[in-house]
Parts: structure tokens; C-alpha cells; sequence
């Protein structure tokens, strides 16, 4: 296992945590990327030793490398593509929804950590029409 | 009987792939889509019944050696739980189908066929018989349901969704890390072939991989601290939608670590499972207390009852084991029964805020003893199936002297009930105090819909009925996950 595939894994992981531990969605999936191939290259190393292509009745079967991970490898990249590209298109969605693609947080959770007094003035709020939920313009279901 | 094990997976495929391509043809595409929901179904009950007759099955894909190709098994434990939950989608797929034609339901040209996509996936998780067809069936499961869950584009859908998102998206990276992990301290990733040579492996990388996989699969199934995805995401979603993925999706990855946990020996983490899985019940139970709204609260509960069957797993017993798998059993149509009634509930009141609702049990009695059977099952009440699953799981633990963790079971029971009698109180009894106008509906929808949810119902009753059978059954294919022997020969044939 060379030092330097090490290296690389090490530093791809390092980068692409630090990445999704953003807010914004795109940094995110700039962070996923990484990570996805920290673990391709991970799959690699886990093969063996480099050797020839492992191309049938073309090469020494002795003298190639395992093909099982690469072709591991190859069906993760293929996925990690097509989400990648569902995690563009959820960023693009939320920037036409919000003007920004950042995950928020819970509303739900901001409800429930209210304490009893705050409770009591937004009820007080509800009831004189001062909350009044906006109505849900965005279309239903097509 | 190998063709059984491909129809589970190929049927609902090939009915996604034309359910697309006859979008202008919505009757055509439903037909289609029960159709092939129903030859997946009918093909599980069938390998159940082989299974039972004649053990373990395996399926060479494409007649390759396992150490190199894609083997399916179907041993007892799989044959179990495969048609709990294909019969689960096709329920559902019938509610759908009568709710989908109102302003609530999921678009129609998609829901089906995505449905579709996720039972190949969830028929693939159950009987793969090796580690990186896992990866994949998870991926498909994940991939459908991250689409089902942002597809209509809504704020708060698109918001949940991103937590959701990146959360699995992580679990899935940690996963393949964790195969190219234990391919490279075994050089398989076969399972079978891993249930040899793992306890073979030192005791640090043994516990390594075991430790890699726990995280890995508890994201799935959210435990506790990995759980903050799932009531954030699960409420958002349209009913049909989130009765799926409650009923479904976590229990696979619990399915997921009761194979690999079991298979390969990882007894000594069943302390800290056993730590992790009390926190995750009574967290799951106080935060079910803590909402206001009936899918939040039902959401809150799915974390609470994965740590039962943690428990059960994390004993380490025949007894435990054989507890998991009932639970497993039990809840998945329970979860998905009570999910349906709360979208009833929706389409009756225009909402499902406990606030804004009330005095349902008055105006739509049917709705109400719809609600009470599972409810009473879920909190584990004799004779309901829950109180078999609870009962199986908390004796086992007293027979292991676990006694910290079964007060602790006891505890969560007692506030899982308290969260329903929130529930009760908001939804089904006191006045309407509402405006919301309820969801108009067709007549024949809402029949389609109400019958749907009663033939739910009446499963969960049946496995009451059937308890001691299936105790039985889930006693055989734990003592098989147990002593991997057949397990081995059969897929090394």
C-alpha cells in the first residue's frame, strides 16, 4: 500500500469533512465529492498491489491488478455522479425558493424551545390576527 | 424457486420502468403498478413457504463464484421479513392511488413508478448476500426516496429534504470507506464468506469493522445521537410517502445490522448497543411528548422502537434475537397502519396539528378504532402483536440479568402510551375548534383509501393471531443467524 495513496485519502477526507460541515449547499456537495473519492481511492488500496490492467485474455491474470474493487469503484463513481447531480438541482431549488441555498434550521424545534411565557404572546399574537399563517402560494401537486 | 427470489426484485422494477413511459395513461400506469407490486408480494409469501419447507436458498447471479459475483440468499430471516414488507408497499400503494388524485397526495406520474424503484430496493436489501450489493440496494432505496420526499418542490419539503439528504449521503460514503475496509483486512465481501473469516481477524480490526458498521447502519435506522434527520424529514412528505419510509426504510437498516452483526460474531458490542439503544427509546419516547402535531409524534415514535429491537439485538441471545425479529415483524405494518390513519385524519380535518383539530372520534368513529387498534399494538397493550413483540423482547432481557435496560424498556412503553393519549385527547376527542375545510375528496377515492387502511388493520390483527407461528418462525431464523453453518454451505455450493 503506497504512502502516497495514503496521503491522498487522508487528505481528501480531511477537506471534504471539513466542506459538509457548511452551511451552504454547494460548499456541501463540493464536500461530498471529495469525500467520494477519498473512498474510490479507498477501494483501490483495499485491491492490493498495483499491477497490469486486468483486461481479459489480453494480460498475465498474474501479473494484473484485482479488478473486484475497481469494478467496486466504477459502480460508486457512477452513483456518486448521479447524486451529485440530484444535490445540484435541490441547491438550484432552494435558491429560486429562499435566494440562498442554506440548510435551515428546524421550525419545529424553535417551537418546542420556546418557553411558557413566550408561547403565551405568540397564542396572543395568533389570536389577533397578528400571525395569521401566510397562505401556501407555492403550487400543491400537480 | 430461484425465479421467485428474481421476481421480488425484477417485478416492480420492469413496473417503474413502463409506469414511466405510460404518463398519459394514469389508469394504465396504477393497474400496471399493483400489478407488478403484486407479483413481487405473491412471489415473497412463495419463498417464505419454500424456505420453510426446505431451508436456505441461494441464487448465483449470473453463475459466478461468490467470491466474485452477486449471490442472493434467502434464509428464514429474510423469507420473514420480505413479505411483511412487500405487502406493506402494495397496501399502500392502493391508499395512494385513492389519494393521490386529491391536492395532498404525491404527483402521480412519479409516486408509482419511484415506489416501484424503492421495493427492487428494499427486496434487493433484504436478500443480497453480500456487502456491496447492500451499498447499492441501499442506494436505490435512498435515491427514490430522497426524490419522493423533495419531488413536489415545496419549501419546507425541499428544506427537510437537504438534512435528509446529506445525512444518508454521508452514511452511504462512511459505507463504502467501511467495505473498501473490510475487503482489504478479509479480501471478501461476501457475507458468508465474512461470517469465516471476521472472527478469524484481531481483535482491534474486528471490532473496527463491527464498530464502522454499527455507525453505519444506525444512521439508517437512526439511533440515537444519529437520529436528528427523521422527524425533521418524515412529516413533510406527503402521508402515503412517509407511511413507506416509516414503516420501512429504518427497519431496513436495523434488517441490515441484525444480519451483519449476528453473522459475524460481533457479541462484544453488545454492551454499548445495549447503552445506545435505552437512550434511543426514552429520547425517541420524551421527544414523541414533546409535539404538537400527529406525524411529529408518530415520526418521534419510529426512533423509540428501533431501540427495542436494538435491545433485542444487543443481547446477544437466542432469546434477544428471536425478540428483534418479531419486533421487526410486528412493527413494520403497525408504524405504516398508524401513518395511513394520520393521513385520514389530514384528509378529514385539513390538517394535522393537535391544536387545530378535535372531536373526531364523534363525526368519523371508523377513523377512531382505525387509530386505536395500532396504537394500543405500538405501546405494547395485550392482545395486540406489540405486546408479543415488547414481551419477547423484555423477557429475553431478563434472562440475561440485563435489568437496567428492561426498566428502561418499561419506562419508554409507559411514555409511549402517554404520547398516544395526546394524540386521543387533541385529535379524536373534546370539540372542533377548526376552520380548516376537509380535503375534498371522491367518494370512491375515499373508499379506496378507508379500505386500504382497514385491510392494514386487519394484518396487524392477523399477526396477533398467528403469534405463536411466528414466534416459532422468528425463534428458527434467529438460531440460523446464530450458527451461520447452513448459511455458508448453502451460498459456497
Amino acid at each position: 500500500m503506497s504512502v502516497s495513496l495514503l496521503a491522498a485519502i487522508g487528505g481528501l477526507t480531511t477537506v471534504g469533512l471539513y466542506l459538509i460541515t457548511a452551511r451552504s449547499l454547494s460548499r456541501i456537495i463540493l464536500g461530498f465529492s471529495l469525500l467520494g473519492h477519498a473512498a474510490v481511492l479507498g477501494l483501490l488500496t483495499a485491491g492490493g498491489p498495483p499491477g497490469d490492467a486486468p483486461i481479459a485474455n489480453q494480460t498475465n491474470p498474474l501479473a494484473t491488478s484485482n479488478p473486484l474493487p475497481q469494478a467496486l469503484a466504477l459502480t460508486a463513481i457512477v452513483i456518486s455522479f448521479g447524486l451529485t447531480l440530484y444535490l445540484l438541482a435541490l441547491a438550484r431549488r432552494q435558491q429560486v425558493l429562499t435566494g440562498n441555498d442554506l440548510v435551515e434550521d428546524d421550525l419545529e424545534d424553535h417551537r418546542i424551545a420556546l418557553t411558557e411565557d413566550e408561547l403565551d404572546i405568540h397564542a396572543d399574537l395568533d389570536r389577533s390576527g397578528w400571525n395569521a399563517p401566510v397562505a401556501d402560494e407555492s403550487e400543491s401537486a400537480s | 424457486m430461484t425465479f421467485l427470489i428474481s421476481t421480488t426484485i425484477i417485478a416492480p422494477l420492469l413496473g417503474a420502468a413502463f409506469g414511466l413511459l405510460l404518463r398519459q395513461n394514469p389508469r394504465a400506469r396504477d393497474v400496471l403498478t399493483i400489478l407488478s407490486l403484486v407479483a413481487a408480494t405473491a412471489a415473497s409469501f412463495g419463498i417464505l413457504f419454500d424456505v420453510n419447507d426446505n431451508g436456505t436458498t441461494a441464487l448465483g447471479v449470473g453463475g459466478w463464484s461468490p467470491e466474485l459475483g452477486i449471490v442472493l440468499v434467502a434464509d428464514l430471516f429474510a423469507a420473514l421479513v420480505l413479505p411483511v414488507a412487500l405487502s406493506i408497499i402494495l397496501v399502500v400503494e392502493v391508499f395512494a392511488t385513492g389519494q393521490r388524485r386529491t391536492a395532498w397526495g404525491a404527483n402521480p406520474e412519479l409516486a408509482g413508478p419511484l415506489l416501484g424503484v424503492l421495493t427492487a430496493g428494499v427486496s434487493l436489501a433484504i436478500l443480497t448476500g453480500d456487502l456491496f450489493t447492500l451499498f447499492v440496494a441501499f442506494e436505490l432505496i435512498l435515491v427514490s426516496s430522497y426524490v419522493l420526499l423533495t419531488h413536489q418542490g415545496q419549501r419546507d419539503q425541499i428544506q427537510a429534504g437537504m438534512t435528509y439528504v446529506v445525512m444518508n449521503l454521508f452514511a452511504s460514503t462512511l459505507f463504502l470507506l467501511g467495505v473498501a475496509y473490510v475487503y482489504a483486512a478479509t479480501g471478501t465481501i461476501n457475507l458468508a464468506l465474512l461470517a469465516e473469516r471476521i472472527p478469524e481477524l484481531d481483535r482491534g480490526v474486528r471490532l473496527g469493522i463491527g464498530a464502522w458498521f454499527f455507525v453505519v447502519f444506525g444512521t439508517k435506522a437512526a439511533v440515537f445521537p444519529l437520529f436528528s434527520w427523521l422527524p425533521d424529514s418524515y412529516p413533510t412528505a406527503p402521508t402515503t410517502i412517509t407511511a413507506v419510509f416509516a414503516g420501512l426504510l429504518t427497519k431496513i437498516g436495523i434488517y441490515a445490522m441484525i444480519r451483519f452483526h449476528t453473522l459475524t460474531g460481533m457479541d462484544e458490542l453488545g454492551t454499548v448497543m445495549l447503552i445506545i439503544a435505552g437512550i434511543t427509546m426514552v429520547i425517541g419516547a420524551l421527544g414523541a411528548l414533546a409535539q404538537n402535531d400527529v406525524k411529529r409524534i408518530l415520526s418521534f415514535h419510529v426512533i423509540s422502537q428501533i431501540g427495542y429491537m436494538l435491545m433485542g439485538l444487543g443481547l446477544f441471545s437466542a432469546a434477544g434475537t428471536t425478540g428483534a425479529i418479531l419486533f421487526l415483524i410486528h412493527h413494520m405494518p403497525v408504524k405504516t397502519v398508524l401513518f395511513l390513519v394520520g393521513g385520514l385524519i389530514e384528509n378529514q380535518e385539513g390538517t394535522s396539528s393537535l391544536d387545530r383539530s378535535g372531536g373526531l372520534a364523534a363525526r368519523k368513529p371508523l377513523i377512531a378504532a382505525f387509530f386505536a387498534i395500532p396504537a394500543l399494538s405500538l405501546a405494547g397493550l395485550p392482545p395486540f402483536s406489540g405486546f408479543v413483540a415488547k414481551f419477547a423482547v423484555i423477557s429475553a432481557g431478563i434472562d440475561e440479568n440485563e435489568t437496567a435496560i428492561v426498566v428502561v424498556a418499561l419506562v419508554a412503553g409507559a411514555l409511549t402510551l402517554l404520547s398516544m393519549t395526546k394524540i386521543w385527547l387533541g385529535v379524536f376527542w373534546g370539540r372542533d375548534n377548526d376552520t380548516a375545510e376537509p380535503v375534498p375528496t371522491a367518494q370512491n377515492n375515499r373508499r379506496l383509501m378507508f379500505s386500504a387502511t382497514g385491510i392494514a388493520v386487519a394484518g396487524t390483527l392477523t399477526i396477533s393471531v398467528f403469534a405463536g407461528t411466528l414466534f416459532d418462525l422468528s425463534e428458527r431464523a434467529a438460531s440460523d443467524l446464530r450458527d451461520p453453518q447452513r448459511y455458508i454451505s448453502e451460498v459456497q455450493q
